[in-house]
């Protein structure tokens, strides 16, 4: 379980963080939407110790991370993808994987099971990253994460710029995980595609979460899409 | 056997045939590049490959060469036991060096460097009574040998020298082939990316920079012994923009760039000073020429279009 507790946070004297409370319960996708500058990409910053939280706590299963230094963070289990995948191009296919597999110690069993994930990928292991296409390097990018067998993983608009068929694979790949009790965090901002995978989806607003509800109580017309969205 | 190490010994023995067929002027000529590859290699680890610019390479390549020089020259240590000392003196130069400067990132990181080495080439200048300054020392020609081998000797000095290069050249390409070679290039492309894959960017550069250091540290040595002359030119900053050169010019971030690099950059000068008293203008056209043509270096370029296999 993921919790953060009133966090403050920011860029320097910029605070976007305000008070912000959330919670990710494993085997489920949590959600998170809001307009642009809401608070959304730095929430998941300030999980990954990459800004500074000023005030309240951040939880992973009951211990304090906010105090990590951000390379201890994914030790601890939490994968992240950030937006615009930021691949090392240079690096093979499977080079990539094998840099994502070495902090938490682990090996050929890891690498087989997330290869099963993106079969795509298994056939492109010694390509060099930088040609995948859009899709494939955003499959590259959350199978590095996976890497790290982690227990919570941060994925931010993942479907961004993608065909419909890499959509649907990256939807299918979140309930995969899912199902494997894998607490996700899904920023994602198209309606439809929440609606498909989310259990519950937090509104963030004025970098404070605004509203949290079940994705079952919602439908493409609720209020809460216009209201915090613009949709 | 894998290609790119079928290569790389091809290279270490086209350099060994090499010693029997090129004329004494040559040869002593690729003696002294090869143990400039050496520390252009060096340079390449912790530049081409980890992206680290430092302008301050030559500290660590005169910590090598005045540690193995001063031990000989003042202690009477022999060269076996004080080439080793150098080599320890580089890396260890390194990781002081870094243990500061990579608090800093790109420009301050140069300047730090920099400082750093200009540091050093002052200390050369304040402690003339050991360094004897600007001037240097000469080694004796009687403690420039191991047992046997009698390293101011062109033929030993040659098979010395290659046998160094050789260990540098296989060293560093296991380096970039194991998993650390692929942190390195993981930090180089995308520090903050690597972070969130649960690395630690200092400690990475640390070793990088160090390793780095032993190179230079070992070629710095390795210099002053087989020439038999330790002097201030080589911790002066031009020293520490030499290898930035090489690298740049045979291809950073591959294995053998920095030998490619170093030899055109040597015959380069060789020739164009031969012409004219402004030879190094003719170096800064061959440089601009390299960098609107082929930023990416030589081998650079040649990976990029024909050999992608290369390392």
């Amino acid at each position: 379980m993921l919790r953060l507790e009133g966090i403050d946070g920011g860029y320097g004297a910029v605070q976007v963080l305000r008070g912000l409370t959330f919670a990710a319960a494993a085997g489920q996708v949590t959600c998170v939407m809001g307009r642009n500058g809401a608070g959304k990409t730095t929430m998941l910053r300030a999980i990954m110790g990459q800004v500074r939280v000023t005030a309240g706590r951040i939880l992973l299963d009951g211990q304090p991370i906010q105090q990590l230094p951000a390379h201890e963070v994914p030790r601890h289990g939490i994968g992240y993808v950030p937006q615009g995948r930021r691949l090392f191009g240079p690096l093979s296919v499977a080079e990539n994987i094998e840099v994502g597999l070495m902090t938490r110690h682990k090996g050929a069993a890891t690498r087989e099971r997330v290869l099963d994930l993106f079969p795509r990928l298994r056939e492109r292991l010694d390509q060099r990253s930088s040609t995948l296409s859009g899709g494939e390097q955003q499959m590259l990018a959350i199978a590095r994460a996976l890497c790290l067998e982690p227990s919570v993983l941060l994925l931010d608009e993942p479907t961004e710029g993608l065909q419909p068929s890499m959509i649907a694979l990256i939807r299918d790949t979140v309930l995969s995980l899912k199902a494997m009790g894998v607490a996700v965090v899904l920023v994602e901002q198209r309606v439809d595609a929440v609606l498909s995978v989310a259990d519950r989806v937090a509104f963030v607003t004025g970098g404070t979460v605004a509203e949290t509800c079940d994705a079952s109580t919602l439908t493409p017309h609720s209020a809460q899409f216009a209201r915090y969205v613009g949709v | 056997m894998r290609r790119d190490l079928a290569l790389h010994l091809a290279v270490i023995a086209g350099l060994a045939v090499l010693s029997v067929l090129l004329p004494p002027y040559h040869h002593t000529n690729t003696a002294r590049i090869m143990l400039l590859a050496v520390y252009a290699m060096g340079y390449n680890i912790a530049f081409g490959y980890t992206g680290l610019l430092s302008l301050g390479h030559a500290l660590f390549f005169g910590a090598g060469m005045y540690a193995t020089g001063l031990l000989m020259e003042l202690g009477d240590w022999p060269a076996a036991v004080a080439l080793p000392m150098g080599l320890l003196a580089g890396g260890a130069a390194a990781v002081a060096v870094g243990l500061l400067a990579l608090r800093t990132a790109g420009v301050s990181f140069m300047i730090v460097t920099l400082m750093f080495a200009q540091a050093g080439y002052l200390l050369v200048m304040y402690f003339t009574a050991y360094t004897r300054g600007e001037e240097g020392f000469n080694l004796a020609r009687a403690a420039r040998a191991i047992g046997p081998l009698d390293l101011s000797s062109d033929g030993t000095r040659y098979a010395v020298a290659l046998v160094l290069f050789a260990v540098a050249l296989l060293g560093q390409l296991a380096l970039v082939r194991s998993r650390f070679g692929r942190v390195m290039v993981a930090m180089r492309e995308n520090e903050e990316r690597s972070r969130m894959l649960g690395y630690d960017p200092f400690r990475v550069k640390l070793i990088a920079l160090g390793v780095s250091g032993l190179y230079s540290g070992a070629a710095g040595a390795a210099y002053g012994v087989m020439f038999g002359y330790v002097g201030a030119s080589f911790v002066a900053t031009q020293f520490s923009i030499l290898p930035l050169l090489w690298v740049l010019l045979g291809g950073a971030g591959t294995t053998l760039g920095p030998l490619l690099g170093a030899v055109l950059m040597f015959y380069l000068i060789d020739i164009a000073s031969g012409y004219t008293t402004a030879h190094l203008a003719v170096i800064g056209v061959a440089l601009l020429v390299l960098v609107l043509f082929a930023p990416r270096g030589l081998l650079g370029v040649v990976r990029e279009r024909l050999v992608r296999w290369l390392p």
